[in-house]
């Protein structure tokens, strides 16, 4: 493929080129070295976002989501996940080239994220204050006394009844969407710019997911945070996203603001996904599904790696690969993008 | 769709709670089920909603008779299971059948696919002779829509799609009445989901099959559920028809999650109002007194603390439902 590039990004200053967005992942492309093979996980994905917006990453297991997650914030399993091209510039900077201590004050004050499972997120072994206070004392050098001051303030922000008690719980004292909310408590603690949540309602109930991103909606909002919320749940994206960019085998497959998506999606995956759903007026019908398997990443197919299973496919999807191309205010890897967007 | 086969009254399951280390003392009960009932029609497909611990999967292994009863009946074909001989319980396993929700764990790693699906026939030496089986795993294979010539692969060798079909087919194999899927569908894709929930349904009917079918995800239920019941601590708070439920909700508890539900359609955004229900769901080891769910009920007055409201019709409620102030409100509900 001719899209691999090895870190040519320039270094840019500090404060980054005016019109440059917060966070840019730029044409990245991670490899993981296993007994098996090598598998291509992340295939040239870019996407960005800025202050104050919601972007919806979604995709099916195993497209990639987590671990361009994992990248940017600089904890890929390495080895066997190996970097190997692409930029991720915070504020113009590219994290991949960064000194490590550098890169290390960007984790939690810069970006910061909330994973799926709380539980194992957080340390058993200390009470949920303590690993705030912490926080607050190795990294604002605070004394304990005030780290531990901040930490009911910040549980308190995260709605957490009678905080100034709770906060000497241990982690498997909370329930799960409690713990949630303990977990984007310590998330928040430095202040981020950018908040990536990967999944962070998936194992909770629909009563408490709708609690919690509430609750991520208006941290966002008071704050003016960028974040970046990565699941598979189409309904929860209809909520509360902005843009959404669609992962397939470890690519962007389309990129669109949320109204235009869901109003009229451009690339043939987000087109099915979108029909798979059960509704109310297929009741009682077959429900359309996308035939065949998601890709083994150890042989992607050829071309677009969707075209084993595309309705739409011919025979230059097999022996090309189609890049993401912009058209107006929305981008799709698919041959026929244009007559897509160009569709009634 | 008269004929019940399955009649469920008064269902209870209590976990004892126990303490100490010599002297295993029995500190309280965790009240899993506590006093269900409903009625299973031949060839239809009732859903069971609810969130988290509300005791959907206990009711399925009740109804499995992989757990015993603190207290209540269970008939099946209006026989009383529990008082059954050994012999007779046997022979109703092979009526009613289990598929579980995790397809990665709900398999026995070792086994060939053709193991697993064709071990029922071992326990159950009648329903095929020896020679016989091989052929009859290939047509299960291929009535769940897998590669008969796979039947020597492992599970591993699968994807989470087709490993759920390889537990379907194994709940097949002895031509049961009665398919329990406790969460079938939830560990998979969108896409994938869809194929699984086809398949269900295409069976179903070329097998006459009655369903209980047990998920948190109510759009799911909707599309393959003809009646539904929704589950709060241990009771069921509401029964009635798919429409019934989610077009005209009675009780407090299915309008806030039928609100709650996100739905594919941005365009909702706006004119969506979701009911916010405060806090956490209070632990089945000590639940609120009267209605269990008061504590994070808007509507709650004294008697709700007081008495527990029946599962029942009333004046405002045309189906059954546990609230003393049973009301339809049309809340956005789930496509
Ligand atoms: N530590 C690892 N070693 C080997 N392979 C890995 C590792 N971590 C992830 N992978 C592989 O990388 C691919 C992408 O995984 P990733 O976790 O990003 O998927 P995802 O899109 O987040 O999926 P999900 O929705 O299931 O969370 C998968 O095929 C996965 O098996
Ligand atoms: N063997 C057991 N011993 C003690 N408690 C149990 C046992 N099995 C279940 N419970 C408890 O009974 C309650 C109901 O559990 P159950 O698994 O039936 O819930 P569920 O509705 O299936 O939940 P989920 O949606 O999480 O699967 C829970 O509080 C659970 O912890
Ligand atoms: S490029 Fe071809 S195979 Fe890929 S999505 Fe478009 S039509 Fe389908
Ligand atoms: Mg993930
Ligand atoms: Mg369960």
């Amino acid at each position: 493929m001719t899209d691999i590039k090895v870190n040519t990004a320039p270094v840019l200053g500090t404060d980054g080129k005016a019109g440059q967005h917060l966070l840019e992942v730029e044409n990245l492309h991670v490899e993981f070295r296993t007994r098996d093979g090598v598998a291509k996980v992340i295939n040239g994905v870019s996407y960005h976002v800025d202050a104050g917006e919601t972007l919806a990453v979604l995709g099916e297991s195993g497209s990639g989501k987590s671990v361009t997650a994992q990248t940017i914030m600089g904890i890929l399993d390495t080895p066997p996940g190996f970097v190997t091209g692409g930029a991720i510039r915070f504020r113009g900077k590219d994290l991949l080239t960064m000194p490590k201590d550098e890169r290390r004050l960007v984790r939690g004050e810069g970006i910061s994220m909330v994973f799926q499972d709380a539980l194992s997120a957080l340390n058993p072994v200390f009470t949920v204050g303590f690993q705030i206070a912490e926080l607050f004392r190795k990294r604002r050098g605070m004394s304990r006394a005030d780290g531990r001051k901040r930490a009911i303030e910040l549980l308190d922000q995260v709605k957490i009844p009678a905080a100034a008690t709770r906060i000497n719980d241990y982690p498997h004292q909370f329930s799960g969407g409690m713990r949630q909310r303990v977990m984007i408590a310590m998330s928040l603690a430095l202040d981020p710019e950018i908040l990536i949540a990967d999944e962070p309602t998936t194992a909770l109930d629909v009563t408490v997911q709708a609690q919690i991103m509430d609750l991520l909606a208006e941290i966002r909002r008071e704050r003016n945070m960028g974040m970046i919320l990565i699941t598979h749940d189409l309904g929860v994206v209809a909520d509360v996203a902005d843009r959404i960019a669609v992962m397939y085998a470890g690519r962007i497959v389309e990129q669109a603001d949320v109204h235009s998506l869901y109003a009229k999606p451009c690339h043939p995956y987000t087109m099915a996904l979108l029909d798979s759903l059960p509704r109310l007026d297929l009741k009682g019908q077959e429900l359309n599904t996308i035939k065949g398997l998601p890709p083994n990443l150890l042989r992607i197919p050829s071309g677009c790696a969707f075209h084993p299973r595309c309705r739409m496919a011919r025979d230059i999807c097999s022996a090309e690969r189609p890049a993401l191309i912009q058209l107006g205010d929305r981008a799709s890897a698919c041959h026929f993008a244009e007559e897509l967007v160009g569709r009634e | 769709m008269s004929d019940v086969i399955l009649e469920v009254r008064d269902l209870v399951k209590h976990f004892p709670i126990r303490k100490g280390v010599l002297f295993k003392k029995t500190v309280g009960q965790i009240k899993a089920v506590d006093g269900v009932s409903l009625d299973l029609h031949k060839g239809e497909t009732l859903g069971i909603v609810g969130e988290s611990g509300c005791g959907k999967s206990t009711l399925a292994k009740l109804l499995m008779n992989l757990e015993q009863p603190t207290a209540g009946s269970i008939r099946y074909q209006g026989r009383d299971v529990l008082k059954l001989s050994a012999a007779e319980q046997r022979k109703l396993r092979r009526n009613i059948q289990l598929v579980m929700q995790d397809p990665y764990t709900s398999l026995n790693p070792r086994m060939t696919v053709g193991d697993i699906i064709g071990e029922p026939f071992e326990i159950h030496t009648d329903a095929a002779p020896k020679g016989d089986r091989r052929r009859k795993v290939q047509e299960l294979l291929d009535v769940v829509g897998l590669n008969p010539e796979h039947i020597n692969r492992y599970p591993h060798q699968f994807s989470g799609g087709q490993r759920q079909r390889i537990g379907i087919a194994r709940a097949l194999a002895l031509r049961p009445e009665i398919i329990v899927c406790d969460e079938p569908v939830s560990a998979l894709d969108v896409s994938i989901q869809a194929q699984v929930m086809n398949l269900l349904d295409g069976l179903q009917r070329d097998f006459n099959l009655s369903y209980i079918f047990i998920a948190h995800d109510l759009s799911v239920v909707r599309h393959i559920a003809d009646r539904v019941g929704v589950m709060y601590l241990g009771k069921m708070v509401e029964l009635g028809t798919d429409d019934e439920i989610y077009d005209t909700p009675t009780h407090p508890y299915t309008q806030a999650l039928l609100s709650a539900v996100p739905v594919p359609d941005p365009t909702a955004r706006q004119h969506k109002t979701v009911i916010r229900l405060e806090g956490d769901v209070p632990s089945p080891a000590n639940p609120p007194s009267g209605c269990r769910f008061r504590t994070r009920c808007w509507k709650a007055q004294e008697i709700c603390a007081t008495t527990p409201p029946l599962l029942q019709i009333s004046a405002k409620s045309p189906h059954p439902s546990a609230c003393h102030f049973a009301e339809i409100r049309d809340v956005v509900h789930a496509g």
